[in-house]
Parts: structure tokens; C-alpha cells; sequence
């Protein structure tokens, strides 16, 4: 089979906004687990919950898809927030074992909530005619719904990587971190910075989760389908930035999406290989000073 | 001297237990139903148990003088859960058939204890062709990919469509699928070309590129129900539908119980299948009406219609054998035929196969809602894979 010429930048563009989606699913755990040094395997339940919101505003209330965007961030932020000023605070200081046990049971809880209360079909939303399709530009088919969540996410990225360098938040955040208790000691109110830390996490998942419904799909399964997309792009880009992670998510998006393009035999396995030979070569993530 | 009298009594209570029980389990018929009712395939049981249980509630649930029990277990979708529960249900409850089984594996697992035990197992969704000869005692009534993909390469090939690309998952029935589809259209000298797409696979975005890259007249596809939605959304969104890729395939992709929920996008799908709820006829609106009516409005799809006529099957043997199981059981259901909500069906006798019509249908607009609207009708079909092997 010959591969003409545009589909390259094709490729080129879904693995992107593919990569994208993902960053903005797995940010949140890049902080949890980078910044905050906790294992929460539970960061798909958030993803899922904010897809939820959106699918049942939208099928059941008739609200627009736009406008449920918002609220698919704002309420696992809120259940985040619940989570961790009731749950996954008491467990800060207890072991890495303690903390996945815990999250994962966390997992199946949300799952069989879900499944429970909505059932346990696909979720299906319709977007709005203007997202739906693609346009040509310079020869180059570009969906239009992908360049909706590039831009979105795009701007995501930017506003993080503001906020994380150059804002009082990012620096007591940072310090927070390093030292809790000499942060402490400085007047610094380490909860608090870790709560809304946390609760920001997991609205970002949430978001990713409604922006996700339309491309990866969504039912009760979701978190577990996808913790391993989330883990494999925290361990590959590291865990210390959000520049790590994102550079990782976009590799891993475009490598996933051109493997299955030229080598659809053997794609699905690209992303595991590439994991390999990143944390062979490099453990420490890819984009991290070896310690 | 106390303690012997205790014990003796104890044990002459067990005994009268014991036999008590047996002298009920006697009266009784039961029926072990094991589907996925939890888990990513929970859609298949849930439509499956309603349908068994509209069955049973319009048709009482006494067959030849005796009582049907119907024991309903959750096998999440794993294969090693069916095999137990297959056992726990022969060996304490002593059921006389056991039924449901959702996914191939799920229908493969116990077949080793049906021909053991000799407890007939009626295969109500499961669809790989080889099932029903991993045991003797297996029966199906849902139908077979070959079977109905066999005909959609027949009427492809008839309706000027030359070159085809496939797009299959990548497990047993996709690639059954595939293999029928390509072997039936490249002997009605049609081209294929062959894609496969991982089972868990978040998007489809590379695939549909390579197919847009080919330029075929249609696509087919074959991938579980749930993923179809989503399959179908980036068709679109892709342009396919409108550079005149005609869609086709198995009627899986467009499962009446999620159909309505794709929107247009499903629109002008062509697709063969045994069963579609807006098949014409009066015993399906009957079937159609009642289910929707115990179901909250849910709509009844191949799943739901291969548990109601395996229950129909069940109920038929039983009054054949006089409620007896067994190899009695089986003999009876061999050869039965009858007219089912999809149309008229029968029970192959030399394979314990289901023969039947398969339908081409496109999906429509009717009443606001969307439909796979049949409009040919291939009759009598048999397993191709296993009619290819007799010859």
C-alpha cells in the first residue's frame, strides 16, 4: 500500500490532538504523583465522572455541549476536594503499598457506582454541527473537533506552565513539595496548597474525560481502561514539570497513531515499546537530569 | 451414650434433608441461565435475562407438569467464572440445561462439563462458528458471523461494489468475520484488503486514514457493539461518507440497542443480520410491544431475540421429553423449527446449529427513531463454515 504525501501530516495532526487528550487526562496525576509524591491509580474515576457530567447534562438535560465543559471541570474538582480533605489526606504519609491499595479500591467503587447508577452501555454524545467534519487546509485534511481540543488544550498547557513558574501559587506549590515542613515553618499553608492542588488535578481530568467522550469513548470501564495510557505517560516523561509530561503525551499520541498507520500489525504494541526503550535508557523519565 | 443419640439424630435429619430436597428437585426443571450481567459485556445479559423472563411470564412457568426454575449467575465476562459457575450449577443445583453464555470464550468454557455431565447448553449470543462442535451437547440459537457475513460479500458483489477494505477487531469473531467476508468476495472475484484493529483500541483514527488512502467502494467492519458508535462517528468525521465509502458489514455495528443513539451518522449503513426489532412481522411488533413494555422502553436486539427462542427451544424440548434432560433433552431439540420474532428458524440436526434468514437492512429514519429497515431477505442460511466442512 502506498502512503500518499497528506496523509503523513494527517497522521501527523490526529497523533497530536491524540496526544493532547491525553496530556490533558494525565496531567492531573503527573502533579499528584510528581509534585505531591502520591500514587492515586484513582485519577480515571475523575476523568470519567467529568465525561458523566457531560453526557448526562447534555442527553438528559439538553444543555450544549459547550457549556457543560465547565461544569465536567468544576465538579470532580469538587468531589476531588471532598476526596481529599475526607480520604487521601490521612494517607499522605502512609506508604506507596497503602496508597495504590487505596486508590484502586476507589477504582472499582466508582466503577460499580457508575455502572449502578447509569448502566453500563457506551455513553454517546452529539456534538454541534460545527465541531462535527473537516476542512481542507493546503491539502491537508484537518478535523475540526481535533483542532478544537488542540487549541483548548494548547492554551491549557500554556496557562499550567504559567501558573506552575510564574505565579506566587506555582512558587509556594514548588516549595510546598520540596519541604512541607520548611514550607510550613515560612507560614505557608501546605493543605490548603495541596487540596486545591489536587481538586485542580482532577477537574483538569475531568475536562480531558468530556473533551475524550467523543474520541476514546465512555463507560463505566473507562478508568481502567485508561490508567495505563495515564501511567505510561507519567513514567515516560517524568515527574517533576508539566513540560515532561507533555512532551511525552504528544510522542506517545503521534508514535501510537502513526505506529497503527504503517504498521497496523504490529501497532498497538508501538507506545509499550517505546516505554521500554525510554525507561531502559533513561529511567528517570525522559525528559528529567538523572539524579 | 448422649452423644451418640445426638448424633444419630443429626444425621437422620440431614437424611430427611437430603431427600426432601431431591424429591423437589424432582418436581422441578431447572434452568441455569450464565450471562455477563456486570462488566464491559453486562448490555448482552441484561437484554438476554429480560428476554428469558418475558418468555417464561407469557408462557407459564409450568412445561409437562413441571416447574421451571430459572437460576440467573453473573459470570462478569470471564471465561474461568463461567466454568465454575457452570459446575456449581450442576453439580449442587442439578439443573437439567444450561443457557445464556455471552462471548465465545464464555460459551467454550463449560463445554468440556456439558459433555460430561450430559446437560444440554444452548448458546444464546455467543457467535465464533466452531462452538457448537466443542461439544455434543451444545445448541445455539443466536447465529454465527459466517452466516451472516457470507451474505453481505453476495450482495456486495451483486450491487456493483469491487473493492472492499475490511476492518476487524482483533479476536476470534473479527477475524472470523474477516475471513468469511474475504474468502466469499474474492471467489465473486471482488478485491479486499485486510485491516485489523487492536481490541482495546482508544481510536481509530490511523485505520480510517489507510482506508481513506485505499480508496475503496465500501468498507467492512466488524467490531464489538459497544465500540460501533464510536467506529461510526469517526467515519464520519473522517469525510468517508462522503468521498462514497458505502459502510457495510455484520449487523454488530449497528446494534438496535445503541443504534438510536449514534445519530445520523448511522444513517444509509448497510449491514446483514438474523434479526433487526423492526422486522415486519406480526410475531415480532407482539415481541417488540411486550419487551418494551417490561423494559422500561429498552429496545429489544439480537441478543435479546436469541434468548427469548432459546428459551423457546428449552420449553419445546421439555415438553417433547416429558420435562426429562439429558440426551433425551438434546435429541428432542435437534431438527425443532418454529417461527421466531426474526422469521422462520430451525435447529440443524446434524450440527445443533440455528438455519435462518438473514436479512440486508439499511439504517433509516422511521418515526424519529433509527431503524435497521430490511429490504432482501437471503433465505434459510446455514453455518457456511460448517456446511463447507460436510461437503
Amino acid at each position: 500500500m502506498s502512503f500518499p504525501e497528506n496523509a503523513v501530516l494527517t497522521i501527523l495532526f490526529d497523533g497530536i490532538a491524540y496526544g493532547m487528550l491525553l496530556f490533558v487526562l494525565a496531567c492531573g496525576l503527573a502533579v499528584t504523583l510528581g509534585l505531591m509524591n502520591f500514587v492515586n491509580l484513582a485519577h480515571g474515576a475523575f476523568a470519567m465522572a467529568g465525561g458523566y457530567v457531560t453526557a448526562v447534562l447534555m442527553n438528559r438535560s439538553g444543555v450544549p455541549f459547550l457549556a457543560t465543559l465547565p461544569l465536567a471541570f468544576i465538579v470532580p474538582a469538587i468531589i476531588g476536594l471532598v476526596l481529599e480533605r475526607t480520604l487521601y489526606k490521612r494517607l499522605y504519609t502512609r506508604s506507596h503499598l497503602d496508597q495504590v491499595l487505596f486508590s484502586i479500591g476507589l477504582v472499582f467503587m466508582a466503577v460499580a457506582a457508575i455502572d449502578y447508577s447509569f448502566g453500563s452501555q457506551q455513553q454517546l454524545i452529539q456534538l454541534p454541527g460545527w465541531l462535527q467534519g473537516r476542512i481542507d487546509i493546503l491539502g491537508v485534511q484537518v478535523g475540526l473537533y481535533r483542532s478544537f481540543i488542540i487549541v483548548i488544550c494548547g492554551a491549557l498547557v500554556v496557562a499550567l506552565q504559567l501558573i506552575l513558574t510564574k505565579t506566587r501559587f506555582g512558587s509556594r506549590l514548588r516549595a510546598a513539595v520540596d519541604d512541607p515542613r520548611v514550607a510550613r515553618g515560612l507560614g505557608i499553608n501546605v493543605s490548603l496548597i495541596f487540596a486545591t492542588t489536587f481538586a485542580f488535578g482532577s477537574g483538569l481530568a475531568g475536562l480531558g474525560g468530556a473533551l475524550g467522550a467523543e474520541i476514546l469513548g465512555l463507560d463505566p470501564t473507562f478508568p481502567l481502561k485508561f490508567m495505563i495510557y495515564f501511567l505510561i505517560v507519567v513514567t515516560v516523561g517524568g515527574t517533576t514539570s508539566i513540560t515532561g509530561p507533555f512532551l511525552a503525551s504528544l510522542l506517545l499520541g503521534i508514535a501510537d497513531v502513526a505506529g497503527k498507520y504503517y504498521v497496523p500489525s504490529v501497532g498497538a504494541f508501538v507506545i509499550y515499546t517505546l516505554m521500554i526503550v525510554v525507561l531502559v535508557l533513561r529511567p528517570q523519565g525522559l525528559f528529567e537530569r538523572a539524579r | 451414650m448422649r452423644r451418640r443419640t445426638f448424633l444419630r439424630a443429626a444425621g437422620a435429619v440431614a437424611m430427611t434433608l437430603a431427600l426432601s430436597s431431591a424429591a423437589l428437585a424432582q418436581e422441578a426443571v431447572k434452568v441455569g441461565l450464565i450471562l455477563p450481567m456486570t462488566g464491559p459485556f453486562a448490555s448482552t445479559g441484561r437484554q438476554i435475562e429480560a428476554a428469558v423472563k418475558l418468555y417464561m411470564q407469557q408462557n407459564g412457568d409450568t412445561v409437562a407438569g413441571k416447574k421451571i426454575q430459572l437460576i440467573v449467575k453473573d459470570d462478569t465476562g470471564v471465561a474461568d467464572v463461567t466454568k465454575r459457575l457452570a459446575q456449581e450449577l450442576i453439580v449442587n443445583d442439578k439443573i437439567s440445561v444450561m443457557a445464556g453464555f455471552g462471548l465465545t470464550p464464555l460459551a467454550l468454557a463449560p463445554a468440556p462439563l456439558a459433555t460430561q455431565a450430559k446437560v444440554p447448553q444452548v448458546v444464546m449470543a455467543a457467535a465464533t462458528a466452531t462452538i457448537t462442535e466443542a461439544s455434543p451437547f451444545i445448541v445455539r440459537t443466536s447465529f454465527t458471523l459466517p452466516q451472516a457475513t457470507v451474505p453481505m460479500a453476495d450482495w456486495a458483489s451483486q450491487n456493483g461494489i469491487k473493492k472492499v477494505v475490511t476492518l476487524v477487531s482483533d479476536y476470534g469473531p473479527g477475524i472470523d468475520a474477516e475471513k468469511a467476508f474475504t474468502g466469499a468476495f474474492t471467489a465473486k472475484s471482488g478485491q479486499v484488503e485486510n485491516l485489523r484493529v487492536p481490541l482495546a483500541n482508544p481510536d481509530f483514527s490511523p485505520f480510517l486514514q489507510k482506508v481513506a488512502d485505499a480508496k475503496p467502494d465500501a468498507l467492512f467492519v466488524f467490531v464489538p457493539s459497544g465500540i460501533g458508535a464510536q467506529f461510526m462517528k469517526q467515519f464520519m468525521e473522517r469525510g468517508l461518507d462522503k468521498s462514497g465509502v458505502k459502510l457495510i458489514g455484520p449487523g454488530d455495528v449497528t446494534d438496535d440497542d445503541i443504534l438510536n443513539g449514534m445519530g445520523d451518522v448511522a444513517l444509509g449503513a448497510i449491514t446483514t443480520q438474523h434479526y433487526s426489532t423492526a422486522h415486519d412481522s406480526p410475531e415480532n411488533k407482539a415481541f417488540v410491544e411486550a419487551f418494551k413494555k417490561a423494559n422500561n422502553g429498552m429496545r429489544p436486539n439480537f441478543m435479546a431475540v436469541g434468548g427469548y427462542d432459546g428459551m423457546h427451544l428449552i420449553y419445546e424440548g421439555l415438553k417433547k421429553t416429558g420435562g426429562q434432560g439429558g440426551q433425551a433433552l438434546i435429541d428432542a431439540m435437534k431438527g425443532m423449527s418454529w417461527t421466531s420474532p426474526r422469521g422462520p428458524i430451525s435447529i440443524d440436526p446434524q450440527t445443533r446449529d440455528i438455519i435462518q434468514n438473514i436479512y440486508v437492512r439499511k439504517v433509516e429514519r422511521k418515526d424519529g427513531e433509527l431503524y435497521n429497515v430490511e429490504f432482501a431477505t437471503i433465505p434459510n442460511v446455514k453455518d457456511p463454515v460448517k456446511a463447507a466442512k460436510a461437503n
